[in-house]
């Protein structure tokens, strides 16, 4: 059994300032987070369980519901890098210690390959409350710029749309492209727009996908210490006050393919995720909530 | 006289533009685009802006000194009662042809 305590997580969880960029951009990026005999050895197993998946017999992955602290038991390269300690910290900071497994995938894209992705989301189009599933895209080899990485939008994770209406958009200013070294994890808000790339490149590219759901709360499990410190009261304005560091002034990241609605009605949905994550159901940024409010607190009191 | 063997070398091709603005209005700025080009690679280009990512033109005015013909903007409609504060697709889409005459 897997010990998932909060004293061995300690020194791994996210900090809030990492909570906070995750609620404003929709991803965390871990440069060469796996060590290099893990990735090494992934690699044939990712081959093995691409091959198999679909077969009748061979390599399967687990169920879905599956406690994740069950997926791939050792021998196993995968789960020995779910079971890292500092992957551990990550998803406890984002979906608890016992989330359970979703689905996953190995995405292989030879060298060569010429496939394009349109831009989609997973799954279907979102509810309406903040809870989160989150996604783990971890590779293995390195990846070089424009050789099949990941492209992805930051920022539009707290859109509300389907995955077919984004097939569309070819270019988005601000999107990204995954380029990284091997061992590197991405972890994405499940909302991410995202598409897989040709990979005009001679390397093979590898990809382990996960997807986890989180099955509590998804409320102060990170590493709050600092939370006090950074945590801005809710008139927290810019157009009047602000407090320097705080929560707010990372949640005032403006995406450049965010007109100024886009950006406030975001500013708005990011504070409401964060209510969520703190339980602090007052949080603000820029006062848009705050404001509405107020007024709806007038009519209340009309009787 | 043309010839008949092939008449779809004759015919003139579209070309589609669709340009997302960061408001409702053709000066503003470009933040999203796509292209179709029914010339298949034949007909002239997206301008080569030399960087990786960045539009092809700063704004929507930019596109019609380019030669491109506007054909639809986006309808301005209000918010829908509870979904004033959500944000889905790239609101201000507009569209764009040139027809292209075979050489």
């Amino acid at each position: 059994m897997i010990d998932t305590s909060e004293s061995r997580m300690s020194d791994h969880r996210l900090s809030t300032r990492q909570m906070a960029e995750f609620v404003a951009n929709g991803f965390l990026r871990f440069d060469t987070i796996v060590p290099a005999d893990i990735n090494d050895r992934a690699v044939d197993e990712m081959a093995q369980l691409n091959a198999e998946r679909l077969l009748p017999d061979g390599m399967k992955p687990p169920h879905s519901l599956t406690p994740l602290d069950e997926c791939y038991p050792a021998p196993s390269a995968i789960g020995e890098y779910l079971r890292l300690p500092q992957i551990r910290g990550i998803i406890d900071s984002l979906v608890g210690p016992r989330p359970s497994f979703d689905h996953d995938w190995v995405h292989y894209i030879p060298g060569g390959g010429t496939y394009l992705q349109p831009l989609h989301v997973d799954a279907t189009a979102d509810s309406s409350d903040p809870t989160f599933d989150i996604q783990l895209f971890w590779y293995p080899r390195a990846v070089r710029p424009g050789e099949g990485g990941t492209r992805f939008v930051p920022g539009s994770h707290l859109t509300r749309v389907r995955s077919s209406g984004l097939h569309r958009y070819q270019h988005i200013v601000g999107e990204q492209q995954v380029a990284c070294d091997g061992g590197s994890v991405f972890v994405f808000h499940h909302g991410l727009w995202h598409a897989g790339q040709p990979n005009p490149g001679a390397g093979d590219r590898w990809l382990y996908k996960i997807r986890l759901n989180p099955t509590e709360p998804q409320v102060r499990r990170w590493n709050t210490d600092d939370l006090d410190a950074v945590q801005n009261p809710p008139s927290d304005h810019f157009f009047a006050r602000m407090q320097p560091g705080s929560v707010a002034e990372v949640f005032r990241t403006w995406h450049p393919w965010m007109g100024i609605t886009d950006y406030r009605n975001d500013q708005m949905q990011r504070a409401l995720l964060w209510r969520y994550l703190t339980g602090d159901d007052d949080f603000d940024v820029d006062y848009y909530l705050t404001r509405l409010e107020g007024r709806a607190d007038l009519m209340e009191r009309r009787g | 006289m043309a010839d008949r063997s092939a008449p779809q070398h004759s015919t003139t091709r579209q070309q589609v533009l669709y340009l997302w603005l960061d408001g409702s209005s053709l000066e503003e700025k470009v933040v999203g685009w796509a292209f179709h080009d029914g010339t298949d690679g034949a007909g002239p280009q997206l301008p080569d802006t030399g960087e990786p990512g960045k539009a092809p033109y700063a704004s929507g005015v930019r596109a019609l000194c380019d030669g491109w013909m506007l054909l639809q903007s986006a309808q301005l409609m209000p918010p829908a009662p509870g979904q004033e504060h959500l944000n889905a697709y790239l609101e201000y889409e507009f569209v764009f042809e040139r027809r292209v005459e075979p050489s």
